[in-house]
Formats: C-alpha cells, structure tokens, sequence
C-alpha cells in the first residue's frame, strides 16, 4: 500500500489531487461522474459577500492548447451558499474549501468570518489572483504590500489552513510567496491563468467582452512549473501546484518540481472523470517507483 | 438524467450535402433517454490542435440499436475533421447535455423552425412529438437548395416548408417570410426554434406579437458543457444563465430578447 495523504498544516487530504476553483462548481457538478468522496479535495467556485452576475457573453476564447476565460467570478453570494449548497456537500467524505474573494480588505475578512462559522469547511482559498474583476482580484495579488494586507488580515479572524492563490501576472513570484508565509498563509496555491487576449482577425473585434482574459490549459504548463520549483526554493509552506495538468504525469512533473498537492482545472473541461484517472496514475507511479508515501515526491527534483 | 463520458463507436457516417453529415454513434450499454434540444459534447482526438469539445444537436435515437445520430455541419476545422471520421473509429462524448423543449400536449397545433444545424432537433422533435402529422408543421430555411438537407425520413410526421434566399427551393427569402409564418402563427399552439441566433430573435420577436408560447434552443460557446465553467451565459429575466445546464432550451419570456 502506498500512502496518498498529503498534510497542511492539520489538515489531510486523503490524496493530493484537488479540483481547482471555477473549474467545478461546487463539486455536485461533477457529481454524474466522479465519486466526489475520492478526490483530495474540491475548491469551491469562488464567492463573495454579494451576488455577482460576472461578466458579459462572451466570456471564452480557445487558443493553441489552452483557453481564455473571462468569466468575472459569476456567484450567487456567500448567503446562497451557506444556505442552498452547503447542507449538500458538508457531509461527502472529502474536503470542500471556499475559495474567498472580495473587491476590499474588508470584504475579504468579513467572507472570512462567515464561511469561519461553517464546521465542515476544514480550509480557505484567498483568491487574491482573479484577473477578471474590475475591483480588487489580481490587485491585491500582485504587490507585496496589498498581498500582506489581506493576509495578515484574514490571518486575524482565522485560526484553519489559509491556502493564498497566487497571480503568476507578477515580475516574481517568490516575492509574493514570501510576503504571503509571512502573514501566516499556511499554504500557496499557483498559479492562477495568465492575463492574455484573443482578436477576430476578420471583425478587428476582441473575441472576449472584457478584451483581457485569464489563460488556462497546457499553453501555461512549462511557466506554472517553473513558478511552482522558483517558490519551491523560497517558501517553507506547502505547495499547491496547478496550471495545464492534463493527466497524472504532468500531475507528477509539478510534484517532483516542489508541489505538496495539486489542482486539476481546465483539463475538467475536456473530460471531467480525469481527476481520478491522475489519482489512479499517481498511484501507480508511485508502486512503480518504490515509493512508500506521496511526499517522497515533492521536491525531489534531480539536479 | 445522469451525464456520462463515454468512448462510443461510429457506425455510419452519410454526407447530406456540401457541409452537413449524419454520424449514427453506438453506445454498448443501454442508451439514457435524450430528447430534442438536448446535445452531445465531441471530443474531436483526431485534430489535435483543436483543445476543447465541441457540441452537436442530437438528431435522432434508436434505444434498439442503442445508436443516436449528430447532425454535423462544418462551421470550423473541429467539426470539418470530425466529418472524416470513419465508420470503426471511436468517438469520445460526453452526453445527454442540456434542457430539452416541452412535448407539446396531445391537442396542440404546433409550429417548428429551424435553420442551420439547428434543424436536427426540429426534425427529431417532429418525429417524438406524439402528435398526428397535421399538428405538426415545420419551416427549413436556408441559404440556397443546396444548402437544405433531404428530410424525407421525417415526412410522414408533419408538414414541411422550405424557405432560401435566392429562392432556389420553396418560398423567397427567411423562415419568417413563409406564408404559414406571417399568415398564420396565430392559429399554432405553440412554436419551437433551433437556429441561427438572428433567425430565432426574428422569430420570437413574432412569436410575442402573436402571444404564441415559443421556445428556442441557444447555441452559445461553450467550455464545458455541464454547467462548470460559466463560460456559456445567457441574459435572462433572473440574471445570468449557463446555455449548456439551464438550456440549450428557454421559453423566450425568460430571455431578454
């Protein structure tokens, strides 16, 4: 038997692969083909105080091994979620963590404070990183200052696993890295998409209402490993890598290059029974390789 | 309904005309049911270029044979390339998606326009229908003849009307400038409509005046294809709507057309 657990901090999950945030739902959206129960973990669509309607149509754009998406956090609020969605998920055997947004500090901490209240959320992602929002998102997420702001702040009303989702939209990312530990992130999460842009050659139109999307799939994968091992060098916290896993071996890649757990996202898209086919290719790599335990991996780059 | 990702063999794959094809597609196991409206999202392996699936209206099923067929018009290289698939190959889907339309109540005269790909779940909606083919009346537009595709399997359940606008088959001009359209929507029950997405405004816009009950089916882009990306959104009267998992299929009083 291999062991699969993967800790932060207290918290553990019983695997390493965890389905990214608005890639998901709210994991019932999977339910008709997962076992949501076998999966590390699911993080949440990402919520906010308020009702968010998002962004206008359209909102997608297929670019070469990857996409533009310019969704704008399209949420019904934290109320709906406390009531309609989590009486569904707070009892499947696995963990569900909210993926936290807000336009100001001060929203952040309040969000904070209300999904604090619900026993069976183990962990939050702060989403300082969405590229797709006027206010706030990205902005915080790429000056060590604001970044040490919201932190520190939501450090204060939070005692369970904060997991800060990082921007790669920066110059460097360990700077951020390091500021985030610093307030007492227990864990990163990167990265984020890539801020990018699509143009109708025939029309002289942008393909996307917003102009500007965030860019997901194997287009970003080299650069999202290169930030994982640069972090993995300048952070003492775990890592949660993603960024164009498409199948256990890329899982494996961001692993060996520094990752503690990883997030499966726009691969969903295209066949969303892949997270267990990569917990299963995991698996196997593992007793394959003589490995006892899935942390053997993280970081084990051979240099 | 459960949605499942499943590798299913094709087994017939016919040109209907210059760009549009019918691909009949078998599951081994028993088929969910899948009614009109609803589609089937196609991962296309042999264009590796192109990263996401692409969705296909479901034109017909036969629980029997455990097939149902897609209507393929080539509107881009993704489904181009899926038209060269061959009959042996396997496809992958993902399937059933989405909302279908409302069968219409056993008394109703009912009025079906479709354009473009969206004619396969007209036609297969007058085929399930359960009504008798005088309730049934539908309009095909086109751009020219040859542009129409050969219905005549459908014909013994309604009454068909061809429009093109170079008038080279049945009446000049758009789906609403048929004689049935201008002259009598009224007299139907209700109307349904699958098209372009100027064919179907036009349409509802018509359908309103007359206060006939009309649903359309939205083709919107997509991602996913079951209600996780939200990439696909439609303004409705309650906000944003994913197209793939609260339609295709809307009545158009919730649209804001």
């Amino acid at each position: 038997m291999v062991d699969l657990s993967v800790k932060i901090k207290d918290l553990v999950f019983k695997n390493p692969v965890l389905t990214a945030s608005g890639t998901c739902g709210f994991g019932e959206e999977l339910a008709d083909f997962v076992d949501l129960a076998k999966l590390g973990g699911v993080v949440m669509k990402g919520t906010t105080l308020k009702p968010r309607e998002g962004n206008d149509y359209p909102r997608m754009a297929e670019t070469p091994s990857g996409m533009l998406n310019a969704v704008g956090l399209q949420n019904k609020g934290v109320d709906n979620f406390i009531k309609n969605i989590y009486p569904n998920i707070k009892d499947i055997d696995s963990q569900f963590i909210v993926n936290v947004n807000g336009s100001t500090v001060e929203e952040y901490v309040e969000l904070t404070e209300r999904i604090n209240e619900l026993d069976r959320i183990p962990a939050i992602e702060l989403n300082i990183s969405c590229p797709n929002v006027k206010e706030g998102g990205m902005a915080f997420g790429v000056s060590c200052p604001s970044a040490e702001a919201v932190v520190r702040e939501v450090r204060k009303v939070y005692d369970k696993p904060l997991i800060v989702k990082l921007s790669p939209n920066v110059t460097d990312i360990t700077e951020i890295a390091k500021a985030v530990e610093g307030q007492g992130a227990d864990s990163v999460s990167l990265v984020n998409t890539f801020l990018g842009m699509a143009v109708d050659s025939k029309t002289r139109k942008p393909v996307l209402s917003t102009i500007t999307g965030g860019l997901s799939g194997p287009a970003i994968k080299p650069i999202a490993l290169r930030m994982v091992w640069q972090v993995y060098q300048a952070v003492k916290i775990p890592i949660i890598g993603m960024g164009g896993i498409m199948n256990a071996t890329d899982a494996i890649e961001f692993m060996i290059a520094g990752a503690a757990a990883i997030q499966i996202g726009t691969a969903i898209f295209i066949d969303p029974t892949i997270p267990i086919q990569i917990i299963d290719g995991i698996e196997s790599y593992l007793k394959e390789n003589n490995l006892q335990s899935i942390n053997e991996l993280t970081g084990s780059l051979q240099i | 309904m459960k949605k499942t990702v499943q590798e299913l063999l094709l087994i017939e794959n016919t040109q209907l005309n210059h760009d549009n094809f019918k691909l009949i597609l078998q599951s081994k196991t028993e088929l969910p049911h899948i009614y009109p409206g609803q589609f089937v999202n196609v991962e296309i392996k042999k264009a590796t270029e192109i990263f996401l699936r692409r969705p296909f209206s479901v034109l017909d099923v036969d629980y029997e044979k455990n097939t149902f067929s897609l209507l393929v018009k080539i509107l881009g290289r993704g489904s181009k390339v899926l038209t060269t698939y061959q009959p042996g190959d396997t496809v992958s889907t993902i399937y059933p998606l989405g909302s279908s339309f409302t069968l219409p109540k056993k008394t109703d005269k009912v009025l079906l326009i479709g354009g473009g790909s969206g004619v396969a779940p007209m036609l297969f909606l007058a085929k399930i229908s359960g009504l008798k083919p005088e309730q049934v009346h539908v309009i095909l537009g086109a751009r020219s003849k040859e542009d129409h595709i050969d219905i005549s399997a459908y014909e013994p359940f309604g009454n068909y009307y061809f429009t093109t606008e170079d008038g080279s088959l049945g009446t000049k001009g758009f789906v609403t400038h048929h004689p049935v359209f201008t002259e009598e929507l009224g007299n139907f029950d209700k109307v349904y409509t699958c098209g372009p997405d100027l064919m179907m405004k036009a349409v509802a816009a018509e359908a309103k005046k007359a206060n006939v009950n009309c649903e359309a089916s939205l083709e919107n882009m997509m991602a996913c294809g079951f209600g996780v990306c939200l990439c696909c959104v439609e303004k409705t009267t309650e906000g944003n709507k994913c197209v793939c998992t609260d339609g295709p299929v809307f009545n158009i009083n919730q649209l804001t057309w």
